[in-house]
């Protein structure tokens, strides 16, 4: 039992560490490894395109944490008080948006709101005041890759967050209210300190789902460029050790995300146990 | 009387501004381009590519043109998700009944920790192991020449079962670590084989966490590209490369939305189908329980 216990770690961590490894070739094919040099570190961060897109995956998954968390929060504030059909549509589109597959959300957004925009750019355009110079044009890019993102982390915030609720101490609400105390003061003594953790796990879990997202990102970029898809035409371009650095980057990235979660949330249960 | 309606009235004006963001998210991003891809499936390619207004079963009745795609996404992805079952279940148990207390923290979040990081990066990963100068330069060395793995069913299965164990052990563990570890031991003292313990105790019980576990991978490998992307090379591929394919290359939009259409409907009917005959299963054990 230990064994194969074993052997399935080695299998999880085996290739990530063994990209780790080969960031780290002095070698200049990714095939034939010679230690050591972070030179390839350098050359990817001195490459302009992969630094373009690492700078936009890192907003995207920013705004996308930001208003999925706060939207989604919202909703599942408000949902406590709603029942009855309205409740059901809700749930029903909320199970939806997590259900339907990352790859027809991102053909479904991208027909979409290219339809949309054909039809709004001419009115647009002729609507617009003519002192005020050319009219914006609505195209896909960074914008489209933050709106689709939080459509889908947006539901996962609401999931998460209504089970924490779900599992609040009424009483303690009810309390606030008998005080006196205005609702706004009660939400953020006692309702908010409850639900943060929930809160805080949604953030993270939105802001590493839309950092790592290639599919839905794939189709609505348009022609911006985030991270996990400069990785994938480069390894469609071919294997090189440039790419390997890139991937430990990202790892880092996702990593270090994971460790301040893990951070604050012990620090947390350390606060709570008196 | 009169101030507690109006109260009523500006709780329910709060509530409706709070969820007034997410509603117009849901109609703009998800109603609307679900409705959108169900008109145009409906419709007709236009000359240039994109779509054509027309009321037409066509492009149905010509997805058989893609039978590859669906029959391979039919096959691989339930088989993925059995073989990530057999995979993740001995570990799940270890962790919810064998581990000892003081290294369960840590050998959970290190099953955790992979699932957080990319996946594409995780799947590519594989190229170099399974590509030439991996396992078949390897094998080349004890005499087998010529083993190709990538761009072969087995590469996407390795790479369905390496991206997606960390999500089939984690809901098996949950249900195994509730699992009350007395009545083992009273399975045990009335005579049990642990065989039997096993089939007749802890299997029963993390029945839920292996419903969950396989639904999850399920439906997300009905969904997927990037394994067979990556380590298919065009030869393995699922539905979604097919509809990259579409979309992307041929623009050929209105036969696209139908087979997105065509993977949904037949996504929706084998989730609702399993859920049946696993709810079904679970009644009848309850009967033989009584």
């Amino acid at each position: 039992m230990r064994v194969y216990a074993a052997v399935i770690y080695v299998f999880l961590y085996g290739p990530i560490a063994l990209i780790v490894l080969f960031s780290f070739n002095a070698g200049r094919h990714a095939s034939d490894f010679s230690c050591c040099s972070a030179s390839w570190y350098g050359r990817a961060f001195g490459n302009p395109f992969m630094m373009e897109a690492l700078i936009n995956s890192l907003l995207i998954a920013l705004c996308t944490a930001v208003l999925a968390t706060v939207m989604g929060t919202m909703a599942a504030l408000a949902l406590q008080r709603v029942r009855g059909v309205l409740r059901l549509m809700f749930d029903g589109l909320t199970y939806t948006a997590i259900i339907i597959p990352g790859i027809v959300i991102g053909i479904a957004t991208l027909v979409a709101l290219v339809t949309v925009f054909d039809a709004v750019n001419p009115l647009l355009a002729a609507a617009w005041p003519a002192n005020l110079g050319q009219a914006p044009r609505l195209r896909l890019g960074t914008g489209t890759v933050i709106a689709a993102h939080t459509l889908f982390t947006m539901a996962l915030v609401i999931v998460i967050v209504r089970t924490r609720i779900q599992d609040m101490d009424r009483s303690l609400i009810e309390a606030s209210s008998d005080l006196y105390a205005p609702p706004m003061r009660t939400f953020f003594q006692i309702t908010l300190p409850q639900i943060f953790p929930a809160v805080m796990s949604g953030f993270l879990l939105s802001f590493t789902f839309s950092f790592d997202d290639f599919v839905i990102a794939f189709f609505v970029a348009g022609a911006d460029t985030t991270l996990p898809i400069y990785v994938f035409s480069s390894i469609r371009r071919g294997v090189t050790p440039e790419i390997n650095a890139i991937a430990s980057v990202v790892l880092a990235v996702s990593l270090t995300l994971l460790f301040v979660a893990q951070a604050l949330q012990s620090r947390r249960r350390r606060y709570r146990s008196p | 009387m009169a101030k507690a309606q109006q109260s009523d009235g500006s709780r329910s004006v709060v509530t409706a501004m709070l969820l007034l963001p997410t509603t117009l998210w849901f109609l703009l991003l998800l109603v609307l381009p679900l409705v959108v891809i169900l008109v145009f499936s409906l419709g007709e390619r236009g000359p240039a590519g994109g779509y054509q207004p027309a009321f037409t079963l066509a492009q149905y009745a010509n997805l058989p043109a893609r039978l590859k795609a669906f029959t391979n996404t039919l096959t691989l992805a339930p088989l993925g998700t059995v073989l990530c079952l057999l995979f993740a279940y001995p570990l799940a148990y270890f962790l919810g009944v064998r581990a000892s207390a003081r290294a369960k923290p840590l050998l959970l979040a290190l099953v955790v920790v992979p699932f957080w990081t990319s996946f594409l990066i995780r799947t590519y990963a594989w190229i170099f192991i399974l590509g030439g100068r991996g396992i078949p330069a390897l094998l080349a060395q004890f005499g087998l020449d010529d083993v190709r793995l990538i761009n072969t069913p087995f590469a996407v299965l390795v790479g369905i079962v390496y991206g997606y164990l960390p999500l089939m052990v984690f809901p098996i563990y949950v249900s195994l670590e509730k699992l009350d570890k007395r009545l083992l031991e009273a399975s045990a003292d009335l005579g049990a084989s642990p065989l039997r313990s096993f089939l007749q105790v802890t299997l029963p019980m993390s029945l839920p966490g292996i419903v969950t576990g396989c639904l999850l991978v399920f439906i997300l490998l009905m969904g997927e590209y990037l394994i067979p992307a990556i380590l298919g090379g065009g030869k393995v591929f699922f539905v979604g490369n097919a509809l990259v394919d579409l979309f992307l290359q041929s623009r050929n939009w209105p036969f696209g939305s139908a087979v997105a259409v065509a993977l949904v409907v037949i996504m929706l009917l084998a989730v609702t189908g399993y859920l049946y005959f696993a709810s079904r299963g679970r009644r009848r054990e309850d009967v033989s329980v009584i």
